[in-house]
């Protein structure tokens, strides 16, 4: 039984990494054929690196998952304060709107911020572009901080906050001590949470884009839409090789540390 | 203390920015060009029926083979020892953190006509076969892109089932199977069910999979909409009623799942 | 009476290495409450997994009336299981719960209504039939397992530690419950507890184990009266254990004198273990004893004085009803039955 689940395991895992393992190898074929290795070469990864479109749309997108990452965690984090003090009624609605962008499917959302910023482009002069784009990612990113945030306010002892004030803390200090340190995590990994989904949308940067500013995904797609394009290949192996490398440091990391709290 | 005034600002983008452009999908499903009420636009959605079959079905039989492959999956990981489960885990996930389309790139360059599949079983004198822009082709870029989906929320149910309830209905009387059903799978139903949502969801909506494994011939709600905003057929009314009808659909699976769920289960 | 289950060589080597059971022997008889008693990783919960079928020996056999059971499946086997933490089933509810087993077996309605009913009888939760079981308390979480267990009507039932989680007041009164439903059901209880005092309220048996070996086998007072060794001596019940040896039969010296005592049968100045129990020991004045020591520590223990005083090579454990200041040099006396001559074990 445990080594038929081996075995299984091993077929998933086949499964799901054999795709980009073609891609890898293909990454340095000599060719431009999909399905014969004719031989090592670099070329594709100097084209790619000279392909100025591609280099601008990944400035671009990691420009705007960073401010959008930074803006949705202060406003999500204000908001999850709020959020928390509020009555059950308000809370309940505020709730429900904030899951909307989670629970429906990104292209509804995608559309429908196009349907806003098509009204928009019309009568304020707006162009579709850099804004439009840091506005929707922003959009999409809170949610996901303020969703990282609320459980730890439910965690959190209630008279946390009261004996600070106790000690001596007026409400802004009690807050920065006791209340900020306490949702700390829940602010970072929301932050982390709106980085990476920034990073990686395609959806609604699709609908939301100009030509005058793409994010990578959009650039890839545009790429896909040509028959042959093996710079794609060099592209997904250098990000394989990036999210692995971050991925096993993360990993070290998190190991030292428990390392460290059971010592 | 008046907190709840530093979410103003949240407050004010969420108007502006989630709940208005969704009140706009709804305005402009039931209006025409000129601005006036219709129910056309919802009455059009109606000559598509054969596409939102076509996206309904081909996403149940994706989340249907994605819940069959991930629960041993899921169930294995969660009975491994501690360490090796986060190891495990992250290589499961791993693939995830490739962008999604660079992913379904892949089974494109796999599964074309000159692709690596096929030239496998030209060397063995099979085929060529025609594997690309098949409904197949769709379903298995959905099980691909979505299974992660369904692994982790069945995992992180799994994991919380203790051993010994496992082994308590082994001493009870329960063969494998009988435990599987009377026990892991009604402990496990809340994973099941939000592994079904969250594969189904961007199943049925997407557009990127069935454009680029599907061919012409595959067409999926996703394509109609993207078709009514970014395409040639440029109608944002038509495109805001599809819109709406899939959140309808969606709306519905999901109320009949959540009758499934387990509302005050805890876990001991 | 008749041996249920047999254990013959049973030895299980865990993938590291690690040898968690050494040949272990060990039969136990029907009807009887057999408690096996040790420190933790000591093996009893891997011999209790054996005997209900959750783990395979490395190597020996396992006999069940007589027939060896090896590699039978625990929903296989007459034996049930009263779990740690209990183990219920979330999902369900009480009767659910205890109806269970009955369920898997595809007993007839009637049936299972009236067993069900009988046993929330016996463990006294009539009325708590609907009730979720993450909305009971311990005790009554620990019913429901003992319930659910015995409703199956199996000839054994293993229980392990079954009380650790419940304080003080509750273990007490479940231990008499527990000893009394066993004695009116006429079952088998295999029960496995680290708590000594447990250990001998409860049990007909009690297997002392140590280091995936057994210790001693034997009935509380035995055990109790006449530990095999320095071990058992120690673990069941406060000793006093000091180095010495036997210069001839019924002689003992330790601390820098000789002692009459009533074992025999050791080799010329063997080096043996002096067990002497805290309170064997009586106070007398220091000019007329062997052994003096000045009291270091007095602390009242309910019934007696538990005094620490400090010899000159060992400090003794005293109890006794009358106490001594501290810092008064103080003479012990010791009966020569009370002083238990022990072989030196080997590890």
């Amino acid at each position: 039984m445990k080594k038929l689940g081996k075995i299984y395991l091993a077929l998933v895992l086949f499964f799901l990494y054999i795709p980009i393992f073609v891609l890898i190898v293909f990454s340095f074929n000599e060719s431009k054929s999909r399905s014969v290795f004719s031989g090592f070469t670099l070329d594709w990864y100097r084209k790619l690196f000279q392909n100025d479109i591609i280099i601008s749309s990944l400035v671009n997108t990691i420009i705007i998952a960073v401010l959008a990452s930074i803006i949705s965690t202060v406003l999500g984090t204000l908001a999850a304060i709020g959020i928390n003090g509020m009555r059950k009624v308000p809370k309940a609605v505020v709730m429900n709107i904030t899951n909307m962008p989670i629970i429906n499917p990104e292209i509804v959302t995608g559309v429908s911020l196009m349907l806003l910023f098509v009204f928009f482009a019309a009568r304020m002069n707006l162009e579709f572009g850099f804004v439009t784009l840091l506005i929707a990612h922003i959009t999409f990113d809170v949610p996901y901080v303020i969703l990282n945030i609320m459980p730890k306010f439910r965690q959190m002892d209630p008279h946390l906050y009261e004996a600070a004030q106790d000690l001596g803390c007026n409400p802004f200090s009690a807050f920065i001590k006791v209340v900020l340190p306490e949702i700390m995590p829940g602010v970072v990994s929301g932050f982390l949470m709106a980085f990476t989904y920034s990073l990686d949308d395609f959806v609604i940067s699709y609908f939301t884009s100009g030509s005058s500013s793409q994010t990578l995904p959009v650039t890839i797609y545009s790429m896909t839409r040509r028959k042959v394009s093996p710079e794609i290949n060099a592209l997904s192996t250098i990000i394989f090789g990036v999210v692995v490398i971050i991925l096993i440091v993360k990993n070290v990391i998190e190991l030292r540390q428990m390392k460290k709290k059971e010592a | 203390m008046k907190t709840k005034w530093v979410s103003a600002p949240y407050l004010v983008w969420m108007t502006v920015f989630i709940a208005v452009p969704l009140l706009m999908i709804a305005v402009f499903a039931f209006t025409s060009n000129d601005g006036g009420f219709t129910i056309k636009n919802i009455q059009d959605v109606g000559q598509y029926a054969n596409i939102f079959f076509r996206s309904i079905w081909l996403s149940v039989i994706a989340t249907a083979i994605c819940l069959v492959m991930a629960y041993p999956v899921s169930f294995i990981l969660s009975r491994m020892e501690k360490h090796r489960q986060a190891t495990m885990l992250m290589i499961v996930m791993l693939p995830m953190w490739m962008n999604f389309l660079l992913r379904t790139y892949a089974w494109m360059t796999l599964l074309g006509n000159n692709g690596v599949i096929n030239h496998l079983l030209g060397l063995i004198g099979i085929g060529p076969l025609k594997l690309i822009n098949t409904s197949g082709a769709v379903v298995l870029g959905m099980v691909y892109n979505y299974l992660p989906f369904m692994i982790l929320p069945l995992y992180s149910v799994m994991v919380k089932i203790d051993k010994s309830v496992i082994e308590a209905a082994s001493d009870l009387g329960c063969g494998s199977f009988a435990t599987l059903f009377r026990v892991i799978v009604p402990l496990s139903l809340p994973g099941i069910t939000s592994g079904i949502t969250m594969v189904f969801v961007p199943a049925i909506s997407t557009f990127i999979i069935s454009r680029m494994l599907g061919g012409g011939s595959n067409l999926l709600i996703g394509d109609l909409i993207e078709m009514q905003f970014l395409g040639n057929a440029y109608n944002p009314h038509l495109g805001a009623a599809i819109s709406l009808v899939l959140m309808v659909i969606i709306l519905v699976i999901m109320t009949v799942m959540n009758q499934f769920s387990p509302d005050d289960q805890v876990l001991i | 009476m008749e041996n249920i289950i047999n254990l013959k060589d049973i030895e299980v080597v865990f993938e590291d290495g690690e040898r968690i059971l050494k040949k272990i022997n060990l039969d136990i008889k029907d009807k009887e409450f057999v408690t096996f008693l040790g420190p933790s990783g000591c093996g009893k919960t891997t011999t209790l997994r054996i005997i209900g079928g959750f783990l395979e020996p490395t190597s020996g056999d396992v006999f069940f009336e007589g027939k060896r059971i090896n590699g039978l499946p625990p929903y296989k086997r007459n034996v049930n299981t009263v779990f740690q933490r209990y183990a219920l089933f979330p999902h369900l509810n009480v009767y659910e719960n205890i109806a269970f087993g009955l369920k898997v077996k595809k007993l007839p309605d009637k049936e299972i209504v009236r067993r069900v009913g009988e046993m929330l009888e016996l463990v006294n939760l009539k009325g708590f039939e609907k009730r979720s079981v993450s909305r009971l308390s311990g005790g009554q979480q620990q019913r429901v397992a003992i319930a659910r267990a015995l409703v199956n009507h199996p000839k054994v039932l293993l229980l392990d530690e079954p009380l650790g989680a419940l304080d003080l007041k509750l273990r007490k009164e479940m231990q008499v419950e527990l000893r009394k439903i066993q004695q009116a059901l006429e079952l088998t209880f295999i029960y496995v507890t680290h708590d000594q005092e447990e250990a001998l309220t409860m049990s007909d048996t009690v297997v002392v184990m140590n280091n995936g070996n057994i210790q001693q086998i034997g009935s509380p007072t035995d055990i109790y009266n006449e530990p095999v060794n320095a071990f058992v001596a120690d673990f069941i019940g406060e000793s006093n254990i000091i180095n010495g040896i036997m210069p001839e039969d019924c002689v003992a010296e330790f601390s820098g004198h000789r002692f009459e005592c009533v074992d025999k049968g050791f080799a010329k100045n063997e080096r043996v273990d002096v067990v002497i129990r805290p309170e064997d020991i009586k106070i007398i004045p220091p000019e007329k004893a062997k052994l003096t020591g000045i009291v270091e520590s007095v602390v009242f223990k309910g019934v007696h004085y538990e005094m620490t005083v400090d010899g000159m090579e060992h400090k003794w454990i005293i109890h006794s009803t009358l106490h001594e200041p501290v810092g008064t040099m103080i003479g012990m006396d010791i009966a020569p039955f009370d002083i238990h001559i022990m072989k030196k074990s080997e590890e």
